[in-house]
């Protein structure tokens, strides 16, 4: 009763910072009239700044719209000014009179006499059209509106904000507006500390238990079983990755609170993605103390997950910091290829053919990870090494997934379409580094008729954001924690081949000691039904196993040991359980 | 063969049988059980009460499995068996007729003919029902205000132990009553039973020694009130768990002809006095015990063992069962257990013991040979994982301690990183015992099996 009046107090904490932290978006205004002018003019010069001074001061959640707004009449404008207006478009189609044929670059120059820009750009894109034949004036005069709205959208993109970079530019305009007072580093420690102190104290009562195994109560709990809160995390959680990946202004406010931490390490200003690092690592922190206390007495566990722990602020989180304020590229180092699926991009081999040595090293480092250290790591201690031990996508499963691990799906039916899926993603991302890497090499951009642009935009919006972060993360609380892992990543399925084929990982089963319980198979994450191998007793050698070693901590017979061990008799596909004389004959299933 | 085997009892015995069954004959399989429609683990019934799994977690198969391999189920009560027509009635009225009969009916709760053992709250933990009513009378997870506060829990031993813990994370307050002067006393040692007694007795159990049931008090609504012990003390509670052992099932066979002591008479083909008809699991007596085992043991190991020995022989592969060195393991709250080989509760002039623990940790160990010849008899581990095959081999062959223990680094089944006792534990073994223990690895061939 005392503890779980401990916990309400640690959680009501939470929450409040959460309320606080989300309260930004809605409750603090930004302001471009209290802004320094001059600031605002380096945007987009004083027209801009024009008309962001006209705006009333709003918080976030309205300032969005609002300053979207004035970016279409800042586009508009600049189109009246630089691109050809309606006026002019029929003054063209008026001179031709009819004849598609007398259509030249004296008509252009003549019709456009002020606009040298647009002039010069109607050439280019027409050019194509002058003294051809043309079945009838409306073939032509279709072709060629469609070509004055191109010259108008290059307008857009050359002037003003066209729609590639037009989120990042909202973010920038609007951290511009953000109160000084947020900046100061004063909030962000109240909130985060916050949030910080409510997590240690809910944490009080974990940390005087016994050394055990702790799963009381996780199935009568709708937060852990995908019902009530448990559904409003999942929404928070998918809402969180759109927001960040599509709509990052709204997260203006949360941004700019971690300014004075940015400078600190990188020397710029913080963005939603040094917020993404921050939050991801500072969760981890507090998750990771949660399984540090929760598996006392079993050294794996707490091993591994300072592990993951250290990769995440070090490599993940620091070390990127680092080599920004060094001006070189700023990668996450352990992250490899194909889970960093734009190793191979067009602009990073440039970036690292740029740097010299630095680069050159980078280069070699990703692909030495790759094609060696995987391999190698993999054949000698399973895909452990990386998924439960170095990967920041393993890590947050492990740490902030865990009370949620048990909500894989374990039947037979859920372990097919885990197959189909993750070797479909791994196809993809050859084929999509395929052309990617063709487009970096060769500067074409085209291979077989597709462009290399559009497979690796495909690959990045519905592998990158939707599958491993909207739903790789978003779907912890209703689907366990390795969603991403186990049906999506790309890395994990290669490294699943060397475990299933040529690795000395296997889980051991302890002779005949099974009872068929089934706690192995409730916790583990993978979907793996381990009592199905365990009671066979039969080793647990799958491709998908991330020796996170938990089947092993909660079995409550000794069964299970990871081990590494030499590869004759890894795989016993016809066990024979000791114990009796009678059956040698133990055929399977 | 057109009516095949019948199969009555869904535990881990019958299903065992017919599964093995199945993978070696097509003939017609049907399995008859009262219980509950699918195959469950009895042993992970505390699981589900405490919320560490959903009740369909501790089916090993998925549902579909059944159908898939042609094995028949039906949910009934079988009430009496005709062994000259080869007959089985069902409590629906049903008669089946079979070829071959398997009886896998189990075991459930012994009661000692107490006063007020019929009374609502007395119970014991076997059956899915048992954990039915064990919900009904005990609160909901997190429910304040429930009448039910205190349990007397009469048994200690391994059961006894699971619904201590059980109850513990509703809130009730738990008394054992023990009736030696330590834990489990007629299985293993005095040492042992000490630290598992102070183990259960640091998560807030009340453990009472030398203290046997009496008698049980009701209300005038017929619910436990209290209890009343061998030392006169009355204890008000609501629950009275009975842990006091289990029992074959096997009165519904008076009268059948079926052969039967405490469980039913089987040779070591697992027959019955009738030639179709055979019994396994704990239903089972042993006629003539091999390997220094008991006629009755009731534990899963054993009912899978004979499960698989009597599949082969239903699919026309004669197939004796002969059981290996014993083994079990269990939990006691965090303290894991596992014992190979025989090691009795005391010393005797056959069999001398080494005990060792880990200080400052619940890490303890029995080691048990012969004086004389110092072969190697068997061996308790607490807090510690032990390879099963290790010391299946090590038995087998008589080894003597020496080369027991010495060769104790490959029997070392602890998680990685885990605190090494290894060495200290052989250092201290030569020490007291005086015996010199004698190095090996044969790791790597235990694991190239
Ligand atoms: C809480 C608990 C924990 C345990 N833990 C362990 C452990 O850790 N290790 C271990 O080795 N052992 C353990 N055991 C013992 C083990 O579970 C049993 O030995 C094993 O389940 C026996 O299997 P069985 O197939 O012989 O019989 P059972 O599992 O008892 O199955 C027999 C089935 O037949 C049904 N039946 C009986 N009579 C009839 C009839 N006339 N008609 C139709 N159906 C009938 C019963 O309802 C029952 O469903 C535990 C037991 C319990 C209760
Ligand atoms: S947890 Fe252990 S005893 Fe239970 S089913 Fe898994 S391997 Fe078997």
């Amino acid at each position: 009763m005392k503890n779980r009046m401990i916990e309400k107090i640690g959680a009501s904490l939470i929450l409040l910072a959460t309320f606080a932290y989300i309260g930004l978006t809605f409750l603090v205004d930004n302001s471009f009239q209290k802004t320094d002018a001059s600031e605002l003019d380096k945007i987009k010069g004083p027209d801009f700044t024009r008309m962001l001074t006209s705006l009333d001061d709003a918080p976030p959640a309205i300032m969005f719209s609002q300053v979207g707004e004035k970016i279409n009449q800042y586009n508009h404008d600049m189109v009246s000014q630089k691109g050809i207006s309606s006026e002019e478009q029929k003054a063209i189609l008026a001179e031709l009179d009819g004849k598609a044929a007398t259509y030249s670059e004296d008509v252009i120059e003549n019709s456009l006499k002020k606009k040298d820009w647009a002039k010069e750009k109607l050439t280019e894109y027409t050019s194509w059209m002058i003294g051809r034949d043309w079945e009838s004036f409306e073939a032509f005069e279709g072709e060629f509106k469609a070509k004055v709205s191109d010259v108008n959208a290059a307008v857009v993109n050359e002037f003003g904000v066209g729609d590639g970079g037009r989120e990042n530019f909202r973010m920038e305009v609007m951290k511009a507006g953000t109160p000084d007072w947020l900046r100061s580093g004063m909030a962000a420690w109240l909130i985060f500390g916050l949030a910080t102190l409510g997590s240690f104290i809910y944490l009080v009562p974990l940390a005087q238990s016994s050394p055990g195994i702790k799963n009381d109560h996780i199935y009568h709990r709708k937060s852990q079983t995908g019902k009530g809160s448990a559904l409003l995390v999942f929404a928070a959680l998918v809402a969180f990755y759109i927001v960040l990946y599509k709509f990052p202004a709204f997260l203006v406010n949360q941004s700019v609170l971690l300014d004075p931490l940015s400078e600190w390490m990188s020397g710029g200003a913080s963005s939603q993605w040094f917020l993404y690092g921050f939050l991801y690592t500072l969760t981890m922190f507090i998750m990771g103390l949660r399984m540090f206390l929760k598996y006392r007495g079993n050294k794996y566990q707490q091993v591994r997950t300072a592990s993951v722990f250290f990769f995440q602020v070090v490599f993940a989180f620091t070390l990127p910091q680092i080599l920004t304020r060094l001006q070189l590229p700023a990668y996450d180092l352990k992250s490899a290829w194909p889970l960093e699926y734009t190793f191979f991009f067009d602009y990073r081999i440039d970036e690292y053919l740029q740097e010299g040595t630095l680069g050159l090293f980078l280069l070699f480092w990703g692909i030495i990870l790759f094609a060696i250290g995987v391999p190698v790591f993999t054949y000698f201690y399973g895909k452990r090494w990386y998924c439960s031990w170095v990967c920041g996508c393993g890590g947050l499963a492990e740490t902030v997934g865990d009370p949620y691990r048990h909500l894989s799906d374990k039947r037979l039916g859920a372990w097919k379409i885990e197959r189909y899926l993750i070797h479909s993603v791994l196809v993809f991302a050859v084929v999509m580094t395929v052309w990617v890497a063709y487009t970096a090499f060769t500067g074409t951009s085209e291979l077989l008729g597709i462009s290399s642009y559009s497979i690796r935009s495909t690959y990045g919006f519905l592998i990158g954001f939707v599958f491993a972060g909207a739903v790789g993360t978003g779907f912890y609380p209703v689907m366990g924690s390795r969603v991403w892992c186990r049906f999506g990543c790309p890395l994990a399925a290669y490294l699943g081949f060397v475990q299933r084929f040529k690795s000395r990982f296997r889980i051991t089963t302890n002779g005949g000691q099974c009872i068929s319980c089934g706690n192995c198979s409730t916790y583990c994450e993978m979907g793996i039904d381990v009592r199905w191998y365990a009671q066979r007793g039969q080793n647990i050698v799958r491709s998908s196993c991330v020796g996170c070693g938990v089947c092993s901590s909660v079995c409550p017979r000794g069964v299970l040991k990871l081990e590494n061990g030499p590869e004759e008799g890894r795989i016993n596909e016809n066990p024979i359980i000791i114990g009796s004389e009678g059956a040698k004959l133990n055929l399977s299933e | 063969m057109k009516n095949g085997t019948v199969i009555i009892g869904n535990g881990i015995a019958g299903i065992t049988t017919a599964r093995h069954l199945r993978k070696n004959d097509s003939q017609r399989i049907r399995v008859i059980s009262s219980e509950t429609p699918y195959f469950f683990s009895r042993t992970a019934l505390m699981y589900v009460y405490m919320g560490h799994m959903k009740f369909e977690h501790t089916q090993p198969y998925e549902n579909w499995f059944w159908e898939k391999n042609k094995i028949e189920l039906i949910q009934d009560y079988v009430e009496r068996i005709d062994p000259k027509s080869n007959q089985i009635s069902l409590k629906s009225g049903e008669v089946i007729d079979y070829d071959n009969l398997v009886i896998a009916t189990g075991s459930r709760t012994k009661y000692f003919d107490w006063p007020g053992q019929d009374l609502k709250g007395v119970q014991g933990l076997f059956s899915y029902q048992d954990l039915e009513a064990l919900e009904k009378q005990t609160p909901k997870p997190f429910e304040k205000g429930h009448p039910t506060k205190r349990a007397v829990i009469v048994g200690a031993g391994l059961i006894g132990v699971e619904l201590a813990e059980m109850l513990l994370t509703r809130d009730i307050h738990v008394t054992i009553l023990v009736r030696g002067g330590h834990f489990w006393g007629n299985v293993i040692t005095a040492s042992e039973g000490e630290w598992i007694g102070k183990h259960i007795a640091s998560h807030g159990v009340d453990l009472r020694y030398d203290t046997e049931l009496e008698e049980i008090f009701g209300d005038e609504e017929g619910r436990v009130r209290g209890v009343k012990l061998s030392n006169g003390e009355e204890l008000p509670c609501e629950i009275v768990g009975v842990t006091t052992g289990v029992t074959p099932n096997v009165e519904f066979l008076t009268g059948s002809g079926i052969e039967f002591n405490r469980g039913i008479w089987v040779d070591e083909f697992l027959q019955t006095n009738f030639s179709n008809i055979y019994a396994v699991g704990d239903c089972a007596e042993m006629r003539s015990p091999i390997n220094g085992r008991k006629a009755i043991e009731p534990v899963w190991y054993v009912g899978r063992m004979m499960g698989e020995a009597l599949g082969l022989t239903l699919a026309g592969k004669k197939t004796a069962y002969r059981p290996g060195p014993w083994y079990n393991s269990a939990k006691f709250f965090d303290i894991e257990y596992q014992t190979y080989g025989l090691v009795e509760a005391k010393e005797s002039k056959n069999q001398k013991h080494f005990f060792w623990k880990q200080d400052g940790a619940n890490q303890f160990i029995t080691v048990a040979y012969h004086p004389e010849s110092q072969i190697f008899q068997g061996i308790n581990a607490f807090g510690v994982r032990l390879r099963h095959e290790y010391f299946d081999r090590m038995i087998r062959a008589e080894k003597s301690v020496a080369d027991v223990v010495g060769g104790m680094p490959a029997a070392n089944f602890d998680a990685e990183f885990q605190r090494r006792w290894v060495k200290e534990f052989i250092a201290s073994f030569h020490a007291q015992t005086g015996i010199k223990p004698k190095k090996s690895n044969i790791l790597k061939s235990l694991l190239t099996r």
